[in-house]
């Protein structure tokens, strides 16, 4: 630190140069925003445009296609009893998941306020949710395989269905289940007190702070955000 | 402050950003290949991408003798003719020009330029680059595969592109090739999102974004773009994927293949395209902005003059990189799409115009009464623009629907697009390596050598790409293997063609002299110092040369002005480094 140092007080210009210059200010553009934190915001955007592919590429193929589309409130249906209840498996698997946020959010504010033991548990208790939500899926999917349903064809109309189903809800399923092993990492470092004493990480050997709980919560609550996508598009329509 | 200071100013803000915590190598392994420091792996994927570069080269080589001497090499068949165009595309876009200036020249200079220690995340960068070497070696792979490498053209447009009639679509060819660009796909995406992360939140002191230097600029916004425009790639090779090894159909309609109707049904190949060249289109300025922001430092170094319009250059990067992302289906005007579209698309593809024409002015305006110095980087700088120029014209052709129409498919494209997309950008990638050269090795390149290599390269250039445009207006197609005694190639057609091939090839070879000149300099070249341009930003500024681990010394460069403080009048020196502190003339008074 060269004793150069005067305190900086350059009045921000009104309007859109004022905006401009915010962006471009010294050093950082997005103030008391972490290096991690930054990545997370940056990769998800990247990833918004994967799903946001999947996604017309599905729409597409569900207007290109000759034959008529599967109809969804009977094929995504389980029977109850004697009922046959439309969506019923795919509200629970919505419901878990969205709940896996709100427990997110806890462990997230826990680990901030250094209470390590509650912010574990809910770190626990979202892979949990997150697990259950992926072992949902594989119930759905084999119950879909069962009834004939194949990426290259099924019984229920437009082959596209299959191939859609599989591959969108297949990148989803995986995009959770990678969550949930990286909600075991952080519960562990957590629990060790790893980022109390700013151990370092076996691969990357940087010091972490809970600011990691933060950035793992981002990449949680966007997985979430993107299965309401995949819900209404795919099971509503 | 987000003017422009073209003066020194008193106030540096305090240090937000904590000092860097860089991994220290222990042994050779960890300090040479499996390295975390940006400047070794930028010096990795830049080997990585001139070996695979060569093979490209080679296939072009190859190209031509088929073109210029049809029906006297035996070897090349048409499938072979295929596989040749394919991979030379492929190679020469993705992993030779996207991987070199990103990957190679973006984690060489944004940390040293922004004044940071090293990129934000060097183990993801570490893994970037194995990940690359990884599609890489897939690449290379689908050569020795039975079958061959794909033939299905560089845009893999299904049907054909998996079907029985094209080599390699029935075998693992296509399945290597989707595979690769998977992988280049997650490799970059590591690397790119250090790239950004790195400009925007790890710069040193008094580093504003408008006092970057338009290198940075240009990586920066093509990073950003890649990152969005990579996203449609990846998916459009999964679902190829997916159609070639599962039977799906997404892009297969109803085919009737040698007489029998396959089980594919009602998919859109339409769809294939537009996945595609989202990507593809973005590609094109993905290559082409980072050659923006270096040519733009070249010539105002070369010129000793500042750049002229500043600001206006930074927005027209982002403006291009943003328009990009609109103008994609004017590779498709003769798809089949709605024409509509093509209207739409015809009018966002001219606009684009606008801001690439500002650059162009500003360009020339820096070096109107400049001091310029005919040095080989300002050579490559003065080459770029005119090549570039000359393309953009041709833009303007294909641009326009009606006009695009006959023109399609023709030789005239082929012209068109590797004027604008070939040999612009590698001309600034010549030229940024004879201008870095010296601070990576601590040696300039061989100047003689590097006259040769220039003017061979340039004139030679000329010499094959502008007969091409002439071959193209006679209807030559492209993607022939031969054309025979069709009516309209005459014999001028012909003679033009062998032309074309023996030009091509003694450009190639001025390829090897500047190979040569790159390996036989590290040892043999002359010293350079420090800052032999007298360069104004932070790399030129380092304790040592070439720049060491964690890039300065103890203490980080404060930032006190642009970066293109040059010939100020009443300064002692032609330049002003960003960290010299001092006011006009009076350099190191003002500390």
């Amino acid at each position: 630190m060269a004793d150069t140092t005067i305190p900086h007080a350059a009045p921000r210009p009104p309007g859109l140069r004022g905006l401009a210059a915010d962006w471009a200010s010294d050093q950082r553009t997005f103030k008391n925003v972490s290096w991690g934190k930054a990545m997370m915001w940056i990769f998800l955007l990247s990833d918004t445009f994967i799903f946001g592919c999947f996604l017309l590429s599905y729409m597409t193929a569900r207007m290109s296609t000759r034959v008529p589309w599967p109809n969804t409130s009977e094929v995504f249906s389980l029977h109850v009893g004697s009922v046959s209840v439309p969506l019923l498996l795919i509200a629970i698997m919505t419901f878990v998941l969205i709940s896996s946020s709100g427990t997110m959010v806890l462990a997230v504010n826990y680990g901030y306020r250094r209470e390590r033991r509650k912010a574990v548990g809910f770190l626990l208790l979202t892979a949990l949710l997150g697990a259950t939500f992926v072992g949902m899926q594989a119930f759905e999917w084999s119950k879909l395989i069962e009834e004939g349903v194949r990426p290259w064809g099924n019984p229920f109309g437009a082959d596209q269905f299959g191939a859609s189903f599989f591959m969108i809800t297949g990148f989803h399923g995986t995009h959770v289940s990678i969550g949930v092993i990286f909600l075991l990492i952080v519960a562990r470092k957590v629990w060790r007190g790893d980022y109390d004493v700013g151990r370092r990480g076996f691969f990357t050997s940087r010091k972490g702070s809970y600011d990691s709980v933060e950035v793992m919560g981002l990449y949680w609550h966007f997985v979430d955000l993107v299965w309401v996508f995949i819900f209404a598009f795919f099971y509503l329509w | 402050m987000v003017d422009v200071t073209h003066g020194a100013i008193g106030s540096v803000p305090p240090a937000e950003v904590p000092e860097m915590d860089l991994y220290h190598p222990h042994s050779w392994w960890t300090k040479y290949v499996f390295s975390q420091d940006a400047k070794v792996i930028a010096i990795q994927y830049s080997g990585t991408a001139i070996a695979i570069g060569m093979v490209a080269l080679v296939l072009s080589w190859l190209m031509r003798l088929q073109l210029g001497f049809p029906g006297t090499f035996d070897f090349i068949t048409p499938e072979a003719y295929y596989q040749f165009i394919t991979m030379h595309g492929m190679i020469m876009v993705v992993y030779l020009l996207t991987a070199l200036f990103l990957g190679g020249f973006g984690n060489y200079l944004i940390p040293l330029m922004v004044g940071a220690r090293d990129m934000v995340f060097p183990y993801a960068n570490m893994l970037s680059y194995w990940i690359y070497l990884l599609a890489v070696l897939v690449l290379v792979a689908s050569f020795f595969a039975p079958g061959g490498p794909t033939g299905a053209g560089w845009t893999l447009y299904p049907p054909q592109a998996i079907m029985t009639g094209t080599p390699g679509g029935q075998q693992s060819g296509i399945i290597l090739m989707l595979v690769s660009l998977i992988l280049f796909v997650i490799g970059f995406t590591m690397g790119g999102l250090n790239y950004v992360v790195t400009v925007l939140q790890a710069r040193t002191r008094g580093m504003t974004l408008m006092r970057l230097p338009l290198t940075v600029w240009g990586i920066f916004t093509a990073t950003v773009m890649a990152l969005l425009a990579f996203p449609a790639l990846l998916v459009a090779c999964v679902m190829m994927l997916f159609d070639r090894l599962l039977g799906t159909s997404f892009f297969m309609p109803a085919v009737v293949e040698m007489g029998e109707q396959l089980r594919t049904n009602g998919g859109s190949p339409i769809l294939f395209q537009h996945l595609f060249w989202f990507f593809g289109h973005p590609e094109v300025y993905i290559v082409a902005l980072p050659a923006f922001g270096i040519v733009s430092d070249l010539i105002a170094t070369h010129a000793r003059k500042n750049i002229f319009g500043y600001r206006m250059m930074v927005w027209a990067i982002v403006g291009i990189g943003a328009l990009s992302f609109i103008v994609w289906a004017h590779h498709m005007y003769v798809s089949g799409m709605d024409p509509y579209f093509g209207f739409f698309f015809a009018t966002t593809t001219l606009i684009i115009a606008v801001p690439t024409a500002i650059k162009v002015y500003n360009w020339i305006l820096t070096l109107w009464r400049g001091d310029i110095h005919l040095t080989i980087p300002m050579l490559f700088a003065l080459a770029f623009i005119v090549t570039f120029v000359n393309g953009g014209l041709t833009g303007l052709f294909l641009g326009n629907v009606v006009v695009d129409v006959p023109l399609s498919d023709t030789m005239f494209v082929v012209a068109h697009f590797h004027m604008v997309m070939g040999v612009a950008p590698i001309t600034v990638i010549f030229g940024a390596i004879y201008h870095w050269y010296p601070k990576i090795t601590g040696r300039m390149l061989n100047e003689a050598l590097g006259q040769f290599h220039f003017w061979v390269t340039f004139l030679g250039a000329y010499l094959i790409f502008f007969p091409m445009h002439y071959v193209g207006l006679m209807g030559v197609p492209r993607r022939y293997s031969e054309l025979g005694d069709m009516a309209l190639m005459t014999d001028s057609a012909h003679d033009l063609n062998a032309f074309i091939s023996i030009m091509a090839f003694i450009v190639g070879f001025a390829q090897l002299v500047f190979l040569f000149n790159l390996v036989w300099s590290i040892r043999h070249g002359k010293e350079a110092g420090p800052n032999p341009w007298r360069a104004t930003t932070l790399e030129w500024q380092t304790e040592h040369t070439p720049p060491r681990h964690g890039n300065f010394g103890k203490e980080l460069p404060i930032v006190y002005r642009w970066a293109y403080d040059y010939s100020v009048p009443g300064a002692k020196e032609d330049y002003i480094a960003q960290n010299d502190p001092g006011e006009y003339g009076a350099p190191g008074a003002h500390a």
